[in-house]
């Protein structure tokens, strides 16, 4: 147990899996870098050197950089998991899934139901989302509800350093195509990370903290703001509970709704672009199944409905924010539900 | 490469059960028993069968929206075939993919392809899989004129290049990408497409089972002895629409009967055998009887089979809920 | 100027960084001893009574109840009665000034686990203090546990002796992987450590399954043993709580797992959403549930145990075996026949975690026993 970057918690994970199981392979763009290049070999480790260290433990048989041709190789990914390898295909940042859509969610996403449950496909596609690193509109998107809305896919999410090893294990090991989405702008944060291989099963949210007054269900990089802004709040005297879906999909229907029903009140934080996102669709599961229990309207935190911009302060404007959260929060400790 | 007596009348069995197979579904279909829409392969029987007859079970194809001769000739079910395309419980799919998904992943048939394209990044895969777990096993692309098109079977040409990868891109063009002419939509030539990606390609008469056995038993023996990929440029036509329902009025008068008369695989092959007196016509008869008896009884089981159980719905989505 | 002395936030175990008092036990005023309960210290991970280190009179309440404050933070302060207020009021303002600006007791770095290579296995430890008094204290934890464990007992014990808690096969950061998990396999797993070690004779205190490897430890070793103490020992005879045990293995989910862990204390309110993760966190590791169930089959039959030291213990002769149990424990319930000879304290108001719930009693204890 050591204190370990969300980076290198992910590295971790792929070196632990890669030794157990030969049959686990990563491919993607500069995974390793310097492929036929006269200078140094793993020149990148990925763009962010996040599978820096893997070449020269595991050779170019199992680092595969690919030409920039993200539909030959994630459906390659995908031929590969349906028969026999357990691919980690990573797609640098997943804006980049408008070249390659097709072989994730009509190819891998179906081959199980469509092939009459005979079909496995281990597949990991690994991907960067998320605002914050001035990287503006093509290289910021939070577009998990976009994967979330395929029947077949699992979508990964992980907030921190620990939960990236445990659920990047566990969604190697699993046998559906998973969409492992890692927020850039955590990659240097750190907390103590096991050593050892573990897993964290999909589907659990987990509670970051329990409170009486409001639950907020954040994602990804907004769980880390939703803590903060329920450290200040609790010093105001509201007491919040903060759920981390940790997957949305499968969504933990079940933690979200029991939250609700013991604090009566709803914030979300989804760094997703507002519409149909999973803030949407949590209000909606919550409106549908709790309504009795709400004593104040749902507050959703996400973007406004724009590309994320370029200029930092833009782009600061366009991220929610602890400030925002608090203010949410804040409105529906005074809102009331008008009586009927 | 030669056959011997066995492999011809096998050969033989597998261009007359894909024959029939369609040729039962094009009477089939208009009856509106079928659900949805099919896309048949009558006419192109040499090119699934002449590429198919060399690979093992562990060998991987992938295939395309007029997939049945593909699935046939990689030894899928002809029962549970029928079954899917009539939407059966007891179909290789459970009833869920039903004709342009039937995939048998036991027999090394990933799927045929609702999407133009979709096959070669797939198969890129299989082979990488063959190749990394030493199997010296092959993946097939089976695509069409149109799916030549195409970015995701031009990014494959470049990365089964790049990756010497045990694959074989078997365009079959029968010169109509659904209602469009492959001598307008398809720009330069196949094999000047191919060797841009620095792979061989042989053009192939696809009327001729014995000319795509030939090149693709060459083709596969490369890839399997590490030599990298090839692309098989197959010319051939079918003689139905690109869909069951399609009145094919974009062909020329007279254009299926000529070929059916001139060109036809299984009248090409029976003349070849029976001239070089490998087999008598006695033989094949009994062949096309048998077969005929077969996809009769599939017919007949099929339409009184059992429909998906409706809990069905909810299953087979995720490995583990 | 006075002998004003300051009280401060204690660190209870590796992790603390901070806590608050969730209660004064003393009003402002009280003349106090060393070792009367000052007030509960919560952490994110327990609540702990925390006991007085000196004696006087206790002159101010410097923590408001149930703020968090960071570990060396000042609480409390302890004067004479005589010393003017204006010297408390000095007091504490030189010594907020001063904290302020260091930022508590950065200086003295934790000490951190250690793991080694014992025989077959790999096995984390965690080795504090200097040993003055020369037998050393070798700590075992019971099943589901780990070194951590013992967070409120080794900073005492380790004030005179040199101090070794150990994680066992299966457990914490020992190796997962175990083909059988006996106890004889586990007490195998215990000498190596001593010889990797090279220990002279120690005195070893066990926990529950812990107790039962300590004394198996004994009898396979006796030379390596100075003296025993053991908490709410398995392998006395009695009934053993089945369904802790499944619970605990099959739990893995906070909701679950709570009320299994419940079951440790008489007291259910410690148990804290920080202890039931960090158990979670054990059992997700590769191997670890594996393992427990393997200990859990070798050691426990449904409500009976399978292991049986009594007969064999009664044999022990030379070594001191001492035996703490709580009254109220609902895992390995008290009022075993124990063999002659033996020392036996029952506590009251205590579940199955003594060294937990009672630690100043127990380290108190403990110390006694060793230097006696």
């Amino acid at each position: 147990m050591s204190k370990k970057s969300y980076r290198q918690a992910i590295n971790e994970a792929l070196r632990q899996e890669m030794r157990r199981d030969p049959t686990v392979i990563i491919m993607g763009e500069d995974v390793a870098g310097g492929a036929g290049a006269p200078g140094e070999q793993d020149a990148w480790g990925g763009v962010l050197g996040v599978t820096k260290g893997l070449l020269a433990e595991f050779g170019r048989d199992r680092i595969l950089d690919t030409p920039l041709s993200e539909s030959a190789y994630i459906g390659a990914a995908a031929g590969a998991a349906a028969t026999g390898l357990r691919p980690v295909a990573e797609l640098m940042f997943v804006d980049f899934l408008g070249v390659c859509f097709d072989q994730i969610f009509n190819q891998a996403a179906k081959f199980r139901y469509m092939f009459g449950g005979k079909a496995r496909t281990p597949l990991v596609i690994r991907a960067m989302y998320g605002a914050g690193f001035r990287a503006a509109s093509q290289h910021s998107q939070s577009l998990y509800p976009i994967f979330t809305h395929i029947p077949g896919l699992k979508v990964v999410i992980p907030s921190s350093a620990y939960e990236a090893k445990g659920l990047l294990i566990q969604s190697i090991r699993d046998d559906d195509p998973v969409i492992f989405l890692e927020h850039k702008v955590l990659y240097d944060t750190e907390e103590e990370v096991p050593d050892e291989a573990y897993t964290i099963p999909f589907g659990e949210a987990n509670l970051t903290r329990e409170g009486r007054d409001v639950t907020i269900v954040a994602i990804g990089r907004m769980v880390g703001l939703a803590n903060e802004a329920a450290d200040r709040l609790a010093k105001q005297g509201i007491s919040c509970t903060v759920l981390d879906p940790r997957t949305t999909s499968p969504l933990d229907t079940a933690t979200i709704l029991e939250c609700v029903e013991e604090t009566g009140r709803l914030v979300i934080v989804d760094e997703a672009s507002p519409r149909c996102n999973i803030a949407t669709d949590i209000s909606a599961l919550v409106a549908q199944e709790a309504f009795g229990a709400l004593k104040a309207p749902i507050r959703m935190v996400c973007p406004p409905h724009v590309p994320v911009p370029f200029a930092p302060n833009l782009e600061d404007a366009y991220v929610p924010s602890a400030a925002r959260i608090e203010a949410a929060v804040q409105s529906v400790m005074v809102a009331q539900k008008k009586a009927a | 490469m030669q056959m011997n007596r066995e492999d011809l009348l096998r050969a033989y069995r597998t261009m007359r059960t894909i024959r029939d197979f369609e040729e039962r579904l094009h009477v089939e279909f208009a009856t509106g028993e079928i659900p949805g829409f099919v896309h048949l392969y009558a006419g192109e029987e040499a090119s699934a069968t002449g590429v198919c007859t060399h690979l093992r079970d562990d060998d991987f194809i992938a295939s395309t929206h007029r997939g049945h001769g593909h699935c046939i000739a990689k030894g899928v079910e002809v029962q549970g075939m029928m079954h899917e395309i009539y939407g059966r419980r007891d179909g290789v799919c459970g009833g869920k993919g039903g004709s342009m998904h039937i995939a048998d992943l036991s027999k090394g048939m990933l799927g045929a392809n609702g999407i133009v394209g979709g096959g070669p990044p797939l198969i890129c895969g299989a082979a990488l899989s063959a190749k990394i777990r030493k199997t010296g096993g092959v993946a097939i692309a089976f695509l069409g004129d149109g799916a030549s098109n195409q970015g995701t079977t031009l990014e494959s040409l470049n990365l089964a290049s790049v990756w010497a990868l045990p694959a074989i891109f078997v365009v079959e063009d029968n010169g109509y990408a659904e209602a469009t002419s492959s001598s307008y939509s398809v720009a330069g030539s196949q094999a000047a497409r191919a060797a841009g990606f620095g792979m061989p390609c042989t053009e192939v008469d696809g009327f001729d089972f014995f000319a795509v056995h030939e090149a693709a038993g060459a083709a596969i023996d490369r890839a399997r002895q590490g030599g990298g990929p090839t692309m098989l440029h197959v010319k051939l036509a079918r003689y139905y629409g690109h869909f069951e329902g399609d009145a094919t009025t974009y062909r020329a008068p007279g254009e299926v009967d000529r070929l059916r008369a001139e060109k036809d695989c299984l009248n090409r092959f029976r003349a070849r055998v029976t001239e070089a007196a490998l087999m008598d016509g006695v033989e094949l008869d009994a062949v096309d009887q048998a077969v005929a008896d077969e996809i009769e009884v599939a017919v007949r089981n099929a339409k009184a089979a059992v429909m998906p159980a409706e809990a069905d719905l909810l299953t087979d989505v995720y490995v583990q809920y | 100027m006075s002998q004003i002395t300051p009280i401060t936030m204690p660190k209870f175990g590796l992790a603390m960084t901070e806590g608050k008092v969730a209660l004064w036990s003393k009003p402002e005023g009280a003349e106090i001893k060393v070792g009367d309960e000052l007030a509960d210290i919560e952490t994110t991970k327990i609540t702990n009574a925390y006991e007085s280190p000196v004696r006087g009179n206790l002159r101010r309440h410097v923590a408001p109840e149930g703020e968090d404050l960071p570990v060396g933070a000042l609480i409390a302060v302890v004067a004479d009665a005589g010393v003017p207020d204006a010297e408390i009021d000095a007091f504490i303002a030189q010594f907020q000034a001063s904290f302020a600006i260091k930022g508590g007791d950065v200086a003295a770095a934790p000490p951190e686990p250690k793991t080694m290579q014992a025989g077959a296995w790999t096995i984390r430890y965690l080795e504090t203090g200097e040993g003055q008094d020369g037998t050393p204290i070798l700590l075992i934890h019971g099943f589901g546990g780990d070194l951590n464990n013992w967070l409120f007992t080794q900073p005492a014990l380790s004030e005179r002796h040199r101090v070794i808690a150990i994680d066992l096969p299966g457990h914490g950061g020992s190796t997962k992987q175990m083909d059988s998990g006996d106890l004889s396999t586990l007490a195998g797993a215990v000498v190596s450590l001593m010889k990797a070690l090279d220990l002279p004779a120690c005195h070893l205190v066990g926990h529950s399954l812990g107790g039962a490897v300590a004394l198996q430890v004994a009898l396979d070793e006796p030379g390596r043993v100075a003296a025993v103490t053991l908490l709410a020992p398995a392998g006395m005879g009695g009934p053993i709580n089945h369904a802790f045990i499944q619970g605990f293995i099959t739990s893995g989910r906070h909701k679950q797992l709570q009320p299994v862990l419940e079951l440790l204390f008489a007291d259910p309110t410690l148990v804290s959403r920080d202890m039931a993760e960090e158990v979670l966190r054990f059992k997700r590791l590769d191997g670890a549930e594996q393992a427990l169930q393997r200990i859990a089959d070798a050691s426990f039959d449904g409500d009976r145990q399978r292991i049986s030291l009594r007969e064999q213990a009664a044999a022990l002769g030379a070594v001191p075996v001492q035996v703490i149990w709580g009254e109220k424990d609902q895992i390995l319930p008290p009022g075993a026949d124990l063999p002659g000879g033996w020392t036996l304290h029952t506590l009251p108001d205590t579940g199955h975690m003594p060294h937990m719930e009672r630690s100043a009693e127990v380290n108190r204890l403990i110390l006694d026993f060793t230097a006696g």
